[in-house]
């Protein structure tokens, strides 16, 4: 694909930038902060959200989706990035239904794609079990039984943990922790008996939880994927929930530049506007440069998902999260630093956006898990 | 597409019959290039052959129109074709700044007759062109250059010095910027003037780099006189034109890095450095190679990006700017990592075993790809004003 978007792309994009700003600005997120929402997230956005079909915007047609593609899908997560828009979109379609997708059996995508898109479930990935992304140290157990398995373990920073109806848990049926063979993945219902989720607060006001696992009986049909191969599976799952991760950064990086630089040409000091300093004038150029290396990689990873380039698709999320990690971390630090005094403060909503940067960048991998990854899968 | 997937295969055929098996080698030097001119030499058969094949084909300037010599392909045509010639590793046939920066703005703003006078000579390898742009005293600030043009009847008689002019001593004609008018705004008052160097009063000397090397003259006019119709374009509209040309400069010196790369940073490092635990051995050098050759893909899909764009109408904005800041900032960082890789190897600076330095010099020419064609702060000043609005 060529890397334009286009006329369906585009109008999907102005659909979305318009409702998001129309319905869930940054206001709409402090708001819940303030009001410490007990869902962490507005139902009432989410149900228009998927009466807009955007949860099944990635989802073949035969299980009732829109097949616009993770083209179609990152343009929407970037303009939630823009707002900062809270809702279960990455835990439960990209990455949600994106498992299910791809592992499920015809039963299981049957059965859960509908759902999912009818915003009747919230799923989520049950992964990480430190607070680095590391997704082979697993140890949580799943045990064969009479019946089916018997799920024994704790997962960290759970994303939409205490809201999620159905979680896609990731444990050893074989082998150790640090070996990617014997990860198998599980379909695991939260009314289970034995699982407890315990919400976190976080500093960008958005959900995670930490869910634990005490004798969970699941059925054999409970299993995504094949057994003790889950980890191939696994991976592909991650790296498009890393690009379309990337993607909702590519928008909080845009909107944060934005701001700054209308500040830049608003702020007056020594009787003259602050933007005609150099020495920021520079600086922001630095930052529009990052930004548009961005734009080129995430519409490229994005495209290679839809292509389905099985080939490049480790090489480019990899380089995508790293590079879009390490340009968001910048961007949202230079905010701060020209926004200055104000940029500190509760009131602006600057600082939301460096909060949410920290906790995305973490997510499935920082720049240092990226570029390790990278550089290991170009053979140095 | 199936007539462009007809294109690439047709092309690709022909280029792995046509193409010597030594100019799919990278040339080590400037000098393993075809520049042309009139006292310019083949440096092998091979090169002569290569050379006039590609004249043959009317694949010299691919895409410049039929009608003037060009090869009238379309944009599409032409990316792959040159995408072809990077896969077998296509040296071009013919180097010359008429082709990469000249051409582009006597096709936009020449006159139909200088075309027709100057192009096919290009095309031909007939006449190499040079550079007269910066002077000592208007560097970065291009448009306060001082070399006059004072009108004599039917002609202009030039004086003034030029400097940093890429082969000088070893052009034929020079596109050159002059003064002809002081009493205006200084960009209103400059003029785009075609000589030919050996007109008397024209004289050259070469400036020795850190490199060692000379590929940069000064350029000194003593009451030249040229013909009033070497004028291209209109009087004093001459930065119009000067900025086209600088932006196809600046695209071409932000490509820098591709040419003649054949391995990448990292597999370079492992063969020098060696693993360990199947890793680089070097465990702070590896993710900086990382990093930059993340940024080099980043930087690789933009022009892709950018291209795509404009074959769809919608402009990326200043993009020759960001591209000549960021491809020249890349490629010097590459350098700096190939001598870092290459350890004490990479700073001889003689002997044949180590190929006349040739990593060291070249690490030192990459210096000036930030100065070169506006610098990088000129180009981040570029951008900040005309691309993100911010007030002077």
């Amino acid at each position: 694909m060529a890397l334009v978007l286009n006329e369906e792309q585009n109008l999907l994009q102005q659909t979305a930038r318009s409702f998001v700003q129309g319905k869930a600005p940054v206001e709409a997120l402090r708001k819940l902060r303030d009001e410490r929402d007990e869902t962490g997230f507005s139902r009432e956005l989410w149900k228009e959200m998927t009466d807009l079909g955007w949860a099944g915007v990635a989802v073949p047609e035969e299980y009732g989706g829109f097949e616009l593609g993770y083209v179609g899908l990152g343009l929407i997560l970037e303009e939630c990035g823009r707002m900062l828009t809270a809702s279960p979109l990455v835990s439960t379609v990209l990455l949600g239904a994106t498992a299910v997708a791809l592992g499920g059996s015809e039963e299981q995508k049957n059965s859960i794609l509908p759902a999912i898109i009818g915003g009747e479930q919230i799923l989520t990935l049950a992964l990480d079990e430190t607070p680095h992304h590391a997704p082979t140290k697993i140890s949580m157990t799943a045990e064969k039984s009479a019946e089916g398995f018997v799920l024994n373990g704790k997962k960290e920073f759970v994303m939409d943990g205490h809201v999620a109806d159905k979680f896609i848990v990731a444990a050893r049926t074989s082998g150790k922790s640090g070996e990617e063979k014997g990860i198998s993945l599980f379909l695991v219902d939260a009314d289970n008996p034995g699982v407890a989720a315990e919400r976190l607060s976080m500093v960008d006001s958005r959900n995670a939880a930490k869910v634990t696992f005490k004798n969970v009986k699941v059925s054999s049909g409970a299993l995504l994927g094949e057994l003790d191969k889950g980890f191939p599976l696994l991976e592909k799952v991650m790296d498009i929930g890393r690009i379309g991760l990337a993607a909702e950064m590519l928008g909080m990086a845009q909107e944060a530049f934005q701001r700054t630089l209308e500040y830049l040409k608003e702020r007056k000091q020594f009787g003259v506007l602050i933007g005609s300093f150099q020495a920021l004038q520079h600086r922001a150029v630095v930052m529009f440069c990052e930004i548009e290396l961005c734009k080129s990689m995430v519409l490229k990873a994005l495209s290679a998902i839809d292509e389905k380039d099985e080939k490049n698709l480790p090489i480019l999320a990899s380089a995508t999260k790293a590079k879009m990690g390490e340009t968001l971390k910048l961007v949202s630090n230079e905010a701060i630093q020209m926004f200055a005094g104000i940029g500190m403060t509760d009131e602006h909503e600057i600082g939301f956006f460096l909060k949410r940067a920290r906790v995305a960048q973490q997510i499935f991998g920082d720049q240092s898990y990226h570029l390790d990854r990278f550089a290991s899968l170009n053979g140095y | 597409m199936p007539d462009l997937e007809k294109f690439r295969a047709e092309t690709r055929a022909w280029l792995e019959a046509n193409c010597p098996e030594s100019m799919r080698q990278p040339a080590r030097s400037s000098e393993e290039y075809y520049w042309g001119g009139r006292n310019g030499k083949f440096a092998s058969e091979d090169q002569k052959i290569w050379f006039e094949r590609m004249l043959e084909k009317r694949w010299i300037a691919p895409h410049w129109p039929s009608e003037y010599g060009g090869g009238g392909l379309s944009k599409d045509e032409n990316k792959i074709l040159l995408e072809e010639m990077r896969r077998l590793g296509c040296r071009p046939p013919h180097t010359n700044f008429g082709i990469t920066m000249l051409g582009p703005v006597l096709l936009k703003y020449g006159s139909e007759e200088q075309k027709r006078e100057h192009i096919p000579k290009i095309l031909r390898g007939e006449i190499r062109w040079c550079q007269g742009y910066s002077e000592p005293g208007a560097g970065s600030d291009l448009a306060g250059l001082s070399c006059k043009a004072e009108p004599d009847g039917d002609d202009y008689i030039i004086n003034g010095q030029k400097i940093w002019t890429s082969y000088a001593e070893k052009a034929d004609w020079i596109f050159n910027l002059v003064r002809t008018d002081t009493t205006v705004q200084k960009q209103k008052g400059i003029s785009f003037v075609l000589i030919d160097m050996a007109t008397p009063g024209v004289s050259t000397r070469p400036i020795k780099l850190i490199s060692g090397n000379s590929p940069f003259c000064e350029t000194f006019f003593d009451n030249v006189r040229v013909p009033k119709s070497n004028l291209l374009g209109k009087e004093n509209e001459g930065w119009t034109y000067a900025k086209y040309l600088l932006s196809h400069e600046r695209e071409m010196i932000s490509g820098i890095g591709d040419q003649g790369v054949t391995k990448t940073l990292g597999e370079l490092a492992v063969e020098r450095i060696g693993k360990q635990d199947g890793k680089l051995a070097d465990s702070v050098l590896r993710p900086e190679i990382a990093k930059l050759e993340m940024n080099a893909l980043a930087f690789q899909l933009t022009v892709e990006r950018a291209k795509d764009q404009a074959k769809a109408g919608q402009g990326l904005g200043d993009v020759a700017s960001m591209f000549k800041y960021y491809g020249t900032e890349l490629n010097k960082n590459r350098h700096e990592l190939i001598i870092s890789v290459a350890g004490m190897e990479g700073l001889v600076w003689e002997g044949e075993e180590y190929n006349e330095g040739y990593t060291a010099r070249t690490w030192l020419r990459t210096k000036g790809n930030s100065i070169e064609g506006g610098t990088s702060e000129i180009q981040l000043n570029v951008i900040a004003k005309r691309v993100l609005g911010l007030p002077s």
